[in-house]
Formats: structure tokens, sequence, C-alpha cells
């Protein structure tokens, strides 16, 4: 497995050893384990039902592991319960107390655990001004956009200084500038506080841009646990290289003929390059024959693609700069052997 | 050309043309929608409301026994007598304690039915509270009244558990006790509160309904414990349900004039003193005024709610 290297700190924020969920014959968690560093972006990445969400859960204390062990901070915490955790939750629909204003909202955590209100209040307002919602005070929450909620839900979790931040689909419910504006503002935000920050997400982009590093679920396991460059470098297998996206996925027949090797691989497209007719194929280099079955223009690339004559099919990131291909047209395209990351059959 | 919607023969001319005018003009619908409704409200809801508001504040002549139709407050004076302000305080004092025990019976009740009951045990739950609607409610007071005799199945288990004495020491208490608890107070709130019990459960249930299950996450992932969440989140948001089921429970207790004769003890309760006041007494005005009292009770009750905030969640 190409993993990203180890965190250094001994005692990781979060760990997860032989960790298994049950519900009844369905094993929504079976066999996880992790470990995320102090100051980690971590996001768990995966369709739904995968086991993503249900490992925030049990990192939160809301769900109790049927096998396994969960640690935040060296310390086991089975049978702690969720309101004794140092770990605070941005949850998918916010769920804000809706019969408290916002700056109640953000003081929930402090007020039940005793602070006096002058200082929660004051410590609630750097908190909103934090996440650029000052003098939104005596606001309700049902007056509120949705992206001011999200930030509202996001100074709430801060407030207390959690020593983990766990962030359930929080993009999810935004349309999609704001939620680009978000992902640069949670990044920043990570960086600022040093904190750890575990996103539970199905968005590979999300997932990608802001975390150090992802684990990729897939029907409660971890299928690979990489940084996102090597994820999309080097996807394990064909299903992590299919769910993180943008590279092609090989069948192992296509492979075989090309190299010998009966495996699926993996080829990311701005590594194709469209010959022209009758140029001269060199070492190490596969060519391959086609024809044009479609091409889309993307600002920088253009996305062609590709039906080879011998079934295979794929994708090239062709230049913009260069006049693309008609669709119907026989081209050839080729691409250097190493460029064809081999993957382990599922 | 295609035959189009417009150009289709009509089947009833009349009635296609009616609604086209109908869905043209959503004002004249909904007029003639709001009008019946809206008749019945004001002339045989508010209307009677005011005539019985007006009637109090006539009075009655003493030697002819003959309404006065003449404006004053005699009548009201008359609610601060003391044998009649007596009334008023012990129908205030039963009502207050039927709703408060409703409020605690029904809370439990209706938070399990409204969490964790699913499917067909959430049937069952419907079922359960609704089915005593579905008989008379005379029965049910007698049927009570046997049951809480001092030969009845309540004695008699009392006593076959051995929990004789206790039922005695309850029955030789003050106020609370009596001969027997079927002409007790105890007997009395009992009964109230076994006929209004559905009418605070439901109204909880449905506020507790809709309360998202991450409300209640978020407030323990915040560090709140269960006891916390219960008064910081859980509670506030079912107060417009409990405040609902109150004012059913309260406001039947002090209308109610037929339990108040079947069971507990032979001291009046409002609803009595309407009944006879209007009717043998023939003392209209004064029948009125007591009338208004609930109205007054209930106003104030609702002041009071919404000073605490119990309709914020809405």
């Amino acid at each position: 497995m190409t993993d990203a290297a180890p965190p250094v700190d001994p005692t990781p924020a979060v760990s997860f050893r032989g960790v298994a969920r049950h519900y009844g014959a369905v094993r929504a968690v079976d066999g996880v384990d992790l470990d995320v560093a102090p100051g980690e972006f971590f996001a768990m990445l995966g369709p739904s039902g995968s086991g993503k969400t249900t490992c925030l859960r049990l990192i939160a204390g809301f769900e109790q592991p049927s096998a396994g062990e969960v640690s935040i901070f060296g310390e086991a915490v089975a049978g702690v319960p969720a309101y004794r955790r140092p770990v605070n939750t941005v949850f998918q629909d916010y769920a804000l107390f809706p019969h408290m204003n916002v700056l109640a909202n953000v003081c929930y955590g402090l007020m039940v655990r005793g602070m006096a209100r002058p200082e929660r209040e004051r410590l609630g307002r750097d908190a909103l001004a934090m996440v650029k919602l000052a003098g939104m005070d005596r606001r309700r929450p049902g007056q509120l956009s949705g992206g001011q909620r999200q930030r509202v839900a996001l100074a709430r979790a801060l407030v207390a200084r959690p020593k983990v931040l766990l962030l359930d689909e929080p993009l999810g419910a935004l349309d999609l500038r704001l939620r680009e504006a978000m992902q640069g503002e949670l990044k920043t935000l990570q960086r600022s506080l040093g904190i750890s920050f575990v996103l539970v997400t199905h968005d590979q982009g999300e997932a990608l841009s802001m975390a150090d590093r992802v684990a990729v679920f897939n029907q409660g396991r971890i299928l690979q646990l990489a940084s996102p460059r090597d994820l999309y470098e080097r996807p394990r297998t064909s299903f992590v290289a299919d769910f993180v996206g943008g590279s092609n996925v090989i069948e192992p027949a296509a492979v075989n003929r090309w190299m010998g090797a009966a495996r699926p691989a993996s080829l990311r497209p701005e590594k194709i390059k469209l010959l022209a007719a009758g140029a001269p194929a060199r070492d190490g280099v596969v060519v391959v024959a086609g024809v044009v079955r479609q091409v889309l223009y993307l600002g920088s690339v253009n996305r062609v693609e590709i039906a080879c004559e011998d079934g295979a099919r794929l994708v090239v990131a062709a230049p913009a700069a260069l006049a693309p291909p008609a669709p119907g047209a026989a081209v050839r395209a080729s691409f250097q052997r190493d460029d064809l990351h081999l993957m382990e059959p599922e | 050309m295609s035959p189009s919607l417009v150009n289709a023969p009509a089947r009833d001319g009349l009635l296609r043309k009616l609604s086209d005018v109908l869905v043209a003009r959503r004002g004249l619908t909904l007029m003639l929608l709001l009008t019946p409704p809206a008749l019945w409200l004001g002339i045989v809801y508010l209307g009677a409301l005011l005539a019985l508001l007006a009637q109090s504040f006539f009075s009655i002549d003493e030697f002819s026994g003959a309404i006065v139709r003449e404006p004053s407050l005699k009548s009201y004076g008359e609610l601060l007598a003391p044998a009649n302000f007596d009334i008023i305080v012990r129908t205030f004092v039963v009502a207050s304690l039927v709703t408060i025990l409703a409020a605690l019976i029904a809370f439990p009740i209706a938070y399990y039915a409204a969490r964790y009951a699913k499917g067909r045990v959430k049937a069952l739950f419907y079922l359960a509270v609704m089915m005593p609607l579905w008989s008379s409610y005379l029965v049910k007071v007698y049927a009570w009244k046997l049951l809480l005799a001092k030969e009845g199945v309540v004695g008699w288990a009392m006593h076959a558990i051995g929990a004789g004495g206790l039922l005695q020491a309850w029955l030789d208490a003050p106020l609370i006790g009596g001969p027997s608890l079927s002409v007790s107070y105890t007997g009395m709130v009992l009964v109230f509160l076994y006929l209004w019990i559905p009418f605070m459960v439901l109204p909880v249930q449905a506020a507790l309904e809709r309360v998202p299950a991450t409300l209640i996450e978020a407030s323990a992932d915040l560090g709140a414990s269960p006891a916390q969440t219960f008064a910081r989140v859980i509670l506030p948001l079912a107060l417009p349900g409990l405040v609902a089921g109150a004012i059913f429970t309260f406001s039947l207790t002090l209308g109610d004039y037929i339990v108040p004769q079947i069971v507990g003890p032979s001291s009046f309760i409002l609803g009595q003193v309407v009944y006879t006041q209007q009717g043998t007494a023939g003392n209209i005005p004064l029948a009125a005024a007591f009338s208004v009292v609930p109205i007054l009770i209930m106003g104030l009750f609702l002041t009071l709610a919404k000073r605490i905030g119990a309709f914020d969640a809405l």
C-alpha cells in the first residue's frame, strides 16, 4: 500500500484498532484501523452506506463499536458518553437549536459546562467573528441562509476548542460557489487552529482539495488510506480509481494485451497523447488505434473520448491549444508504459 | 390542426365555465370557501360568547327573581362572596392538579411514542390512547364510581395486596380523603385524569415528534448531560405541546359539571354552579359571570405561557 508518511506524533488524535459496528447481520463498519495525527485534516471518502458516517459517530460517541477499540489522544473511549468526549461535531443538517438565538447556540457548550455569562458571551462573539458572522448574535437560526447556518454550526463546534472537530458532510447542502469558498475557508481555519479535522464526505473533490490524508471506504472497510496525490496517481484498486475519478480505469484484458500483465490499471488522461497519423512508435511507448467518440471543450483542455479497436475506452486530456480531432475520426493514442499504473485485483 | 384543449367540446358547459372563473379569480374562490366558517365563527361562536358576556353584566332582582337588564357589576360582586369564591378556588386547584398530573403521566408516554415506537407498536400506541374516547363519557364515569366505591375493585385490590391500611390512611387525610375514594377529591381528580389524558398525550407527542434527533445528539456533543439536554432542548421544544395539552385538560375540567356530580364530595365545582344557577336558581347573570371565570383564567394562563417563552419554538 502506498501510504503517506505515518504520523510523527506517537499518540494519534484518533485511533481505530479493529473497529467494527454491526447492526444485526449488516456490517456497517467491518474491521477498520486508522490513525488521525494531531493537527491533521483527515477525510473519510466513500459512497453512501460505506461506513464512513458510522465511523464518525463512533468517534463522537453516538454509537458504540461492536468490536475493536476507539481511542482519542491515547485514551480508550469505550463506554464514555458523547457529552464527556473532547470532540465536537458539525452536523450535516447543522442541528441548530431553533428556540435559541445565534449567540445562545454558539455559547451552548460553554453554558452547560458552567461558564459565567460574560465570559462565555465574549468567547461566543469571538467565535462568530472567526466565521465572519459578527453582529448576527440576536438572529434566530430560522432567519439565516444555509451558508450562515453552516457558519453558526462551525462556530458552535469550535468555540470550546475541541481536540478534534468532526464534520459530517458539512458542505452538502450548500450551492456550488458557496461550497468552493467554504472549502478554502475550512482549510485555512484548520491550519490556523492546529486541531485535527475529520471530514466525512462522498464528494471526492472536497476530500482531495482539503484533506492531508484520505481514507476511501467501501462496504465498511478502508480500501486505501493515502495522501490525495497518491490516491489520484496510484489508486490501489479499480474501485478507488473509479470513485476518486478523473483517471481511465483499464480492464485487465486490455492491460494484458498492452503490457502482458492481467491486472486492472489506471491511466491519467493528461498522460495520453494523440499521435498524428504515420508518426513512428518509440520504445517504452504503447500505441493504441481507435475512433473518436466525443469531444468536450473544458477550457484548458479538450476531453477526447476514444473507443479503441481492441474494445478499451480511453479519455484523453488534449491541450486546448491543439485543434481537437472531429468525432468519428480515426486516431492513435500513445502513452508511456510507466504511466500505466497497475492496480490490485478487487 | 390537432384537437387542442381550448377547442375541445365542453360536456358540462356551465360547470366548466364556473371552474374557469374560480381558477382565474382566486379571491372569489377564497371568499366562497371562507364565508360559511366565518359566519359560523362570527355568529354562532363569537355571538354566543358576547351574549354570555352581556348577560354577566345584568343582575337579578332578589324579590321578584326577574332579570334586571341594566349594566351593573353586581353579579361579579357576588362571585367574590366567600361561598362563591371558595368554589372558584376549589375548581382552580382541582383543574391545576389534573393538568399537572396529566402532564407528568403523559410526557413519558408521548416521549416513548415519538422517539422510540415504530410501525406496529406506534399504531398500538395510538389505539391505546384513543380507545377510551370511543366509549360514552357517562358509562366511563359511572364505571369509575363503582371501581372507586367502598366495596369496589380498587379497595378490594388494595386490601388483597395488604395495602388496605395505606388506603385507609389516605382516606383519613383531610381534604383529599373521605368516606370512600368515590366521594373524595382524590377520586374526582383520578376520574378527570383518566378522561382527559388523551388530550394531553397527543399534542405533546406531536410536539416531540417535530424535535429532530440530531438536536439531541448536538446537545450531547456539546457537552450537555442527559438532564441538561432534557431541560435545555427537549422540554423547551415540547412546551408548545404541553401548553396545548394543558389548555385542553384545564378548560375541560373547569367546564365539567357531570363528573363532580357523580364522583367526589358534595361541595360544588364551577361547572355545577353554572348548571344550577342557570337552571333551578334561574340566576342567568350569575351563571354567566361564573362562566367568564374560566375565560379569564385561560387568558391569564396563555399570557403567562407566552411570557416564559413557551411559543418561541413555534
